[in-house]
């Protein structure tokens, strides 16, 4: 054990921050844009089902599928990176924007008259009302989000994006089944601590006495 | 002497067709309450809501010391009105010394400002503020929230007070509270009230006049001494409710 850490620990690390630095970064692009999106189809919601629908059929697509059509295209086929943080960004659309939609329609519309009447202008009541009644389901969004995606960025080294698919799929070439549980352990491990985190986050926010988030 | 508040023959049609308020006429004097009494659906709620903008009439129009509403800016108009309805409105995430605040916290008074003045109005009605500030709405009774709900819309002190069946959810003893504190709030602090209700007794004690919304329309408008008198149909058939139980003890009495 200590033989094969010495060996692969220092391989293990790197590609461990490469996960996260790709998880990371497509989260942080989903997020810019499911949640702005999933607001402004709270103000429009006739437009709801058609977008929430599109974000479901990229959901649906197999995630090797994905990173295969992404890897023609120009610019974005250039740099295998790209490939994977766009793919990954597409499955971690659905669960966020599906959960700031709710979260913010499921609000006591009483309270937003209140919010009204009271004087608050649209930008505060979104601001002081909407997004803090909000902000535990879109959280919920984003940790569902997040733990999918440590779990389909291993498949991201199959076009050569790294991460820690690159032991999994190193270690099924060769039937070296430590290698395999080198790449897939840490990321078990690092969905667990994501998911944890987030959990931690959204029960931070979620409203006092109020139904039951997520 | 200008009323504080002067409906002139609103009249107002739901996009669906529906008249909600019918030419409803009448004026509100600077200082005291009238109680807009009528069963649900007679419009009542939505003639409170066109004083502060939150419904438009489709014609009249609703003036306020001279000045109509139309020409106001809605949320300038909103934070100088006080607005209470029933317990839901209290804000679930905010304690209740931020909920009291929040108008003021619109208006960007500065946050030591605002807590303190906060808590000289959650003392006004009657809740400990060093107790109560920091608890949130969950945390309280539903009378404990109604107060939180009034002095939350004093803040701002706006010369207007509208309330929507703030007691409707409220068993009648604590009810019967409330309507004292309210009563001897008013006395003190001099507001003009438009107080929604279906409560005749709350309107005979709270109101200095009454006037019943019958189908959108305006159906009486009286003293509330005269109100029990009135041959009015619409007004006796209101009573001829609110009296059922005594009268039907009172037969079982004789029986």
């Amino acid at each position: 054990m200590s033989e094969f850490l010495e060996q692969y620990g220092g391989q293990i690390f790197e590609l461990t921050v490469e996960h996260l630095w790709l998880t990371g970064a497509a989260m942080l692009f989903a997020t810019l844009i499911a949640v702005p999106l999933g607001m402004w189809l709270t103000r429009r919601p006739g437009w709801a089902k058609p977008v929430i629908g599109v974000a479901n059929v990229l959901q649906t697509i197999p995630s090797l599928a994905m990173f295969g059509f992404l890897l023609p295209l120009p610019w974005l086929g250039e740099r295998a990176a790209r490939v994977a943080i766009v793919a990954l960004t597409a499955y971690a659309l659905l669960p966020i924007l599906r959960n700031t939609y709710a979260g913010i329609r499921g609000i006591d519309p009483a309270l937003v008259q209140v919010a009204r009447a009271m004087g608050l202008t649209n930008v505060q009541r979104f601001l002081k009302v909407e997004l803090p009644m909000a902000a535990s389901l879109i959280l919920a969004g984003l940790r569902t989000a997040t733990v999918t995606c440590v779990g389909i960025a291993t498949i991201a080294a199959a076009v050569g994006a790294g991460g820690l698919g690159e032991l999994i799929f190193r270690g099924v070439a060769s039937i070296d089944n430590e290698l395999i549980l080198a790449g897939a352990i840490p990321a078990a491990l690092l969905a667990l601590a994501c998911d944890g985190v987030l959990g931690l986050l959204e029960r931070r926010f979620r409203v006092p006495g109020y139904g039951s988030a997520a | 002497m200008t009323a504080a508040i002067e409906f002139q023959k609103v009249r107002l049609v739901a996009p669906h067709g529906k008249c909600l308020l019918d030419d409803i006429s009448f004026a509100v004097e600077e200082g005291t309450t009238t109680a807009v009494l009528g069963r649900s659906g007679s419009g009542k709620t939505t003639l409170l809501r066109t004083v502060n903008r939150m419904a438009e009439p489709t014609s009249g129009d609703v003036v306020l010391r001279g000045k109509s509403v139309r020409e106001a800016d809605p949320v300038t108009l909103r934070r100088s009105i006080g607005y209470v309805i029933q317990e839901t409105g209290l804000f679930p995430h905010m304690t209740v010394q931020r909920n009291v605040g929040l108008v003021l916290e619109a208006k960007g008074m500065p946050r030591r400002e605002r807590m303190l003045r906060s808590q000289d109005l959650l003392n006004a009605v009657g809740l400990e503020a060093r107790t109560f500030g920091k608890r949130y709405p969950h945390q309280l009774s539903g009378g404990q929230r109604q107060r939180v709900g009034l002095s939350r819309a004093l803040a701002a002190e706006p010369k207007i007070l509208l309330m929507d069946e703030p007691f409707g959810a409220l068993d009648p003893l604590t009810r019967t509270e409330m309507q004292d504190m309210l009563r001897e709030l008013l006395a003190r602090m001099h507001r003009t009230v438009l107080l929604v209700t279906h409560d005749l007794n709350e309107a005979l004690y709270l109101g200095d006049r009454v006037v019943l919304l019958h189908e959108g329309k305006l159906a009486a408008d009286l003293q509330p001494e005269d109100f029990l008198r009135s041959r009015q149909p619409e007004v006796e058939a209101y009573v001829r409710a609110f009296h059922r139980g005594e009268l039907s003890a009172a037969a079982e009495k004789r029986a």
